[in-house]
């Protein structure tokens, strides 16, 4: 049974639910609605609540959980040298499952049973044949362990898929019946009904929790996984940067980070200028008609894709950068360069800075200008004495706020940065970043438990500290040195 | 302001020869200029900003604009029954042995033989030369045709083939003779012919539809490559995401802002939309990849996937925009319900839900349109595979398909080396900006309509 058709049974029962403890409800108080001691409807929301709402979580837990299950048995009847190795029980289970989706084929195509295929036999027939004929081509004989084993992973998913069906709908029931044998004339229908959409509304204000334990226990897991086949110490304070694929690779972290915060640098002395000119600009100096379409103008630009951005940098201010300044100078011959990615990154993050600036200018009293105007300042001195200084905590935290960004923008720096990891100081050189080795480790046929697939964990718990840190120090900044004005 | 320290602090008063009311002294105009050049500064800054931006939607027009038209070859294709139909039993059993090979031959020979009747020659040019000027992507099509309507076999029909993205190119003006002559894809004899055939009417560029429907095509064939995979991706993982984040985001805002005690759990849930919302995509991406991929074993390169880790990724923004349309409802309207007796789920369900209904969806709209674009973390769920099938109906578990996105589209083209790639990676950015225009002004058009002031 597909997981749709189960859903529409589950809403299906709801409904009776609604329409049964509705007409229940009045018929215990004789069709007088006064005595009930909610609104009609408020029973029949009970019903399909609790009908529905246990039903569907259970049938998304299911399907969350019987992956790794089944996969965890299978592996289990492969054999203790199988199921002790995890690269070999990652393959094995690759294996098993083309096979189980030959079988699958097989069976529509040429119209076997399912005791059919159980009594096909690896070492009989030559199935690695038939399956090609459906087009699951196979690089070797089949073992015969690894086909059994194909076969129990279809019966034990077909299994799971019907047992599934049955707890759902038979949670569904269940809360059906509850709902409907509670419903009487003094049952308190609208209490239960909030306090019921209440808890549903703190599960969703939980999921904000679980996704950040969710990063950090994805990251910290394999990280931890990485740091047992790699030293932690080289990958922190290693210098080379050099993946091999057949294992023997230095993994140092030293080069990456060179590299993303180089390009971050040349990206702040971009877009801290143009930003924080633009804002006191249209803060202080623009008459109102001007304003209001060069800020929507500005705002544009940052409701552009990265990947836009990226192309840009890739086909059109890389090559620029080569031919015009670059080549003529003898500093490099490379399109892609930190100067190209920071350019870049710089011009995407200036609305940001500048529109956080705008805000927190404005937020400025009126009264410390109007103060330094009657002590004869002109505008300029007063923006620069008087007004900055009184915005520079909340300035602070807007630069602060945009490295984090410029530190882990992606699109950008995997097509205009480079890919080469050098710890040099030439920005017209190509660089790359620790966010473009994520993407490369984690995008490449390397196996996935090998150190250089696993790195990008390590990489990825890097990023996520440094740009946390850097998050809660810019909140922690503006909020101590925060001036509060009234 | 006439400094007081210009003046001495005691004796005779100062000679002021140089200064008058008429005329600035030399510091007041050092400090007016100072001024001008500070608010020079800022017109700088804001043009240099601008400029960029024109710029680079500039280019991207100028490049991708060429993609929607492309370069079509019409001529009469006689289908022989030899090549396609050797048996002659018109057994679709035994037709579709026949490879795009041999109707390729099919194709070239026709070709020759209609420049031929209409005399079109050029000299030196061989078949193959004539025949190579064909899209490897029509063969493909002419079987499908054949296949499909098996009574075509003999006729002489009048097919539309694509020309090759060479060729395709020479009429966009992006090959040239000098070109031509370094590249062993395409001939100088070529050029000279398609000259000829665009005089005589046979070759000519028109709209391409297939650019917007087809799925990509492999390296050879840029002419053929399309957006219509990414396109039915995108779809199926926006309208998840819509349906994933809307409830989860309004059920999340109402929570804290009308229901939440100050308590730790609150607290607790503040600190982590505010710092989720700070972190970058791509460790999304590998939340996504960790979890859903590698822990529950859904497939990679699925729209669900994608959509849940989209979800994620934009729900901290769209909370916070929600929580902003539920404060905009005055106090008063809630006091006032709950002054008429209802409960507080009533006062939520009746009265700030409806109100904050416009500033909502705005919200949720413009967080869509921040994920739409979105294209690191697809990367590290496999959303940049070559993937040339449609993912089947969502109700046939489409959404567990693999598929590719329109983000992802732009950069899998951008980093392929055919220079005819950017001009199709800068068209996919404009059928992107397209979508993304049209979402903001949907916002605003709905902040504009329905937004209340109190």
């Amino acid at each position: 049974m597909s997981v749709g058709l189960l859903s529409l049974i589950v809403l299906v029962i709801s409904a009776v639910g609604f329409v049964m403890a509705r007409a229940r409800a009045l018929k215990s108080a004789g069709g007088n609605v006064r005595a009930l001691h909610s609104l009609p409807s408020y029973y029949g929301q009970a019903a399909l609540l609790f009908t529905a709402v246990p039903a569907f979580v259970l049938m998304a837990l299911w399907l969350l959980i019987q992956g790794p299950m089944i996969d965890a048995r299978i592996i289990g009847q492969l054999g203790p040298d199988v199921a002790t190795d995890a690269t070999a029980a990652k393959l094995a289970m690759s294996d098993v499952r083309r096979i189980a989706g030959g079988l699958d084929a097989l069976q529509v195509q040429l119209g076997l049973s399912n005791a059919d295929l159980s009594a096909l036999r690896a070492e009989v027939s030559d199935v690695r044949a038939s399956l090609a004929q459906v087009g699951v081509a196979l690089g070797s004989d089949i073992r015969a362990e690894v086909f059994e084993a194909a076969k129990a992973y279809r019966i034990a998913q077909s299994s799971s898929a019907l047992a599934m069906s049955i707890t759902v709908i038979l949670t569904a029931l269940a809360g059906f019946g509850f709902a409907v044998m509670r419903t009487t004339r003094d049952f308190r229908a609208r209490n239960v009904t909030e306090q019921f959409i209440l808890w549903v509304f703190i599960a969703a204000a939980t999921v904000a929790i679980l996704t950040t334990i969710g990063i950090v226990l994805s990251l910290l897991s394999e990280s931890i996984r990485f740091f047992s086949q790699y030293p932690i110490s080289e990958f922190y304070f290693g210098t080379v940067w050099n993946p091999q694929f057949r294992g023997g690779s230095d993994l140092g972290l030293l080069p990456l980070l060179w590299g993303t915060l180089y390009i971050s640098f040349v990206s702040m002395l971009v877009s801290v200028p143009l930003g924080l000119f633009t804002a006191i600009y249209t803060a202080e100096y623009a008459p109102q008609q001007v304003r209001n379409v060069i800020k929507p103008l500005i705002e544009v630009i940052a409701g552009i894709p990265t990947v836009v951005f990226g192309l840009f940098a890739l086909v059109t201010v890389g090559p620029f950068l080569r031919d015009f300044i670059a080549v003529p100078t003898g500093l490099g011959n490379s399109g892609s360069s930190v100067m190209t990615a920071g350019l870049v990154i710089g011009i995407l993050n200036t609305p940001f800075i500048s529109s956080l600036a705008d805000d927190i200018i404005n937020s400025v009293p009126n009264s410390l200008r109007e103060g330094s105007y009657g002590l004869g300042a002109t505008k300029s001195e007063t923006i620069r004495q008087v007004v900055l200084p009184a915005a520079l905590p909340g300035i602070v935290g807007a630069v602060l706020l945009a490295a984090s960004r410029a530190i882990g923008e992606t699109m950008i720096v995997v097509m205009g940065a480079g890919a080469a990891a050098k710890l040099g100081l030439n920005p017209f050189e190509a660089m790359t970043t620790i966010t473009v080795k994520i993407v490369s480790q984690l995008t490449g046929d390397l196996a996935f438990d090998s150190p250089e697939t696993l790195v990008a964990f390590a990489l990825g718990l890097t990023l996520f500290f440094l740009t946390l840190g850097l998050n809660i120090f810019a909140l922690w900044f503006v909020r101590k040195y925060r001036e509060q004005y009234d | 302001m006439t400094d007081i320290s210009q003046f001495p602090a005691s004796g005779a008063p100062p000679a002021r020869a140089t200064s008058s009311l008429m005329a600035n002294t030399p510091r007041t105009l050092r400090r007016n200029a100072a001024e001008k050049r500070f608010r020079l500064y800022g017109l700088i800054a804001v043009s240099i900003a601008l400029t960029t931006l024109a710029i680079m939607l500039f280019t991207i027009f100028r490049d991708g604009s060429s993609a929607f038209v492309q370069a079509k070859i019409v001529f009469p294709v006689a289908i022989d029954a030899a090549v396609v139909d050797k048996a002659g039993t018109r057994d679709l059993a035994e037709m579709s042995k026949v490879t795009t090979v041999g109707y390729g031959r099919v194709l070239g020979a026709s070709l020759v033989q209609h420049l031929t009747d209409r005399n079109i020659v050029v000299d030196g040019s061989t078949e193959k030369e004539i025949a190579d000027m064909i899209s490897k992507d029509a063969p493909a099509r002419l079987r499908d045709m054949v296949l499909a309507d098996p009574s075509l076999v003999g006729q002489t029909i009048s097919f539309e083939a694509f020309a090759t993205g060479r060729i395709d190119g020479y009429l966009k003006g992006r090959v040239d003779r000098e070109i031509a002559a370094r590249d062993s894809n395409v001939s100088v004899l070529q050029l000279d012919l398609a000259d000829a055939m665009v005089d005589a009417g046979i070759l000519k560029s028109s709209f391409n539809w297939r650019f917007i429907t087809a799925p990509d095509a492999s390296d050879l064939r840029p002419e053929a490559a399309g957006l219509g995979v990414a396109l039915l991706g995108t779809l199926y993982m926006m309208v998840l995401v819509f349906i994933f984040t809307l409830p989860l985001g309004v059920g999340a805002s109402i929570y804290l802002e009308e229901f939440a005690p100050k308590n730790w759990f609150t607290d607790l849930v503040e600190v982590n939309i505010s710092n989720l919302a700070a972190v970058p995509s791509i460790v999304y991406g590998i939340l996504g990849l960790a979890v859903f991929i590698n822990f529950a074993g859904l497939p990679s390169s699925a729209p669900l996937v994608g959509a849940l880790v989209l979800t994620l990724m934009t729900l901290p923004t769209i909370i916070i925009a929600t929580r902003s349309a539920i404060r905009a409802v005055p106090p008063s309207i809630r006091d006032a319900a709950l002054g008429v007796g209802a409960s507080k789920m009533q006062m939520v369900f009746h009265h700030v839900l409806p109100l904050a209904a416009p500033g909502i969806l705005t919200g949720t709209i413009l967080g869509l349109a921040s994920a739409l674009g979105e294209t690191g973390p697809l990367l590290l769920i496999g959303m940049v595979a070559f993937v040339t099938n449609y993912p089947a109906s969502p109700f046939d578990g489409g959404v567990m398909d693999p598929a590719t996105a329109l983000p992802v589209q732009v950069y899998s083209w951008a980093s392929r080396s055919d220079p005819a790639f950017i001009e199709r990676s800068s068209g996919a950015i404009i059928v992107l900006l397209a979508f993304l225009v049209v979402m903001n002004v949907a916002a605003i058009l709905l902040r504009r309509r329905f937004e209340r002031r109190w």
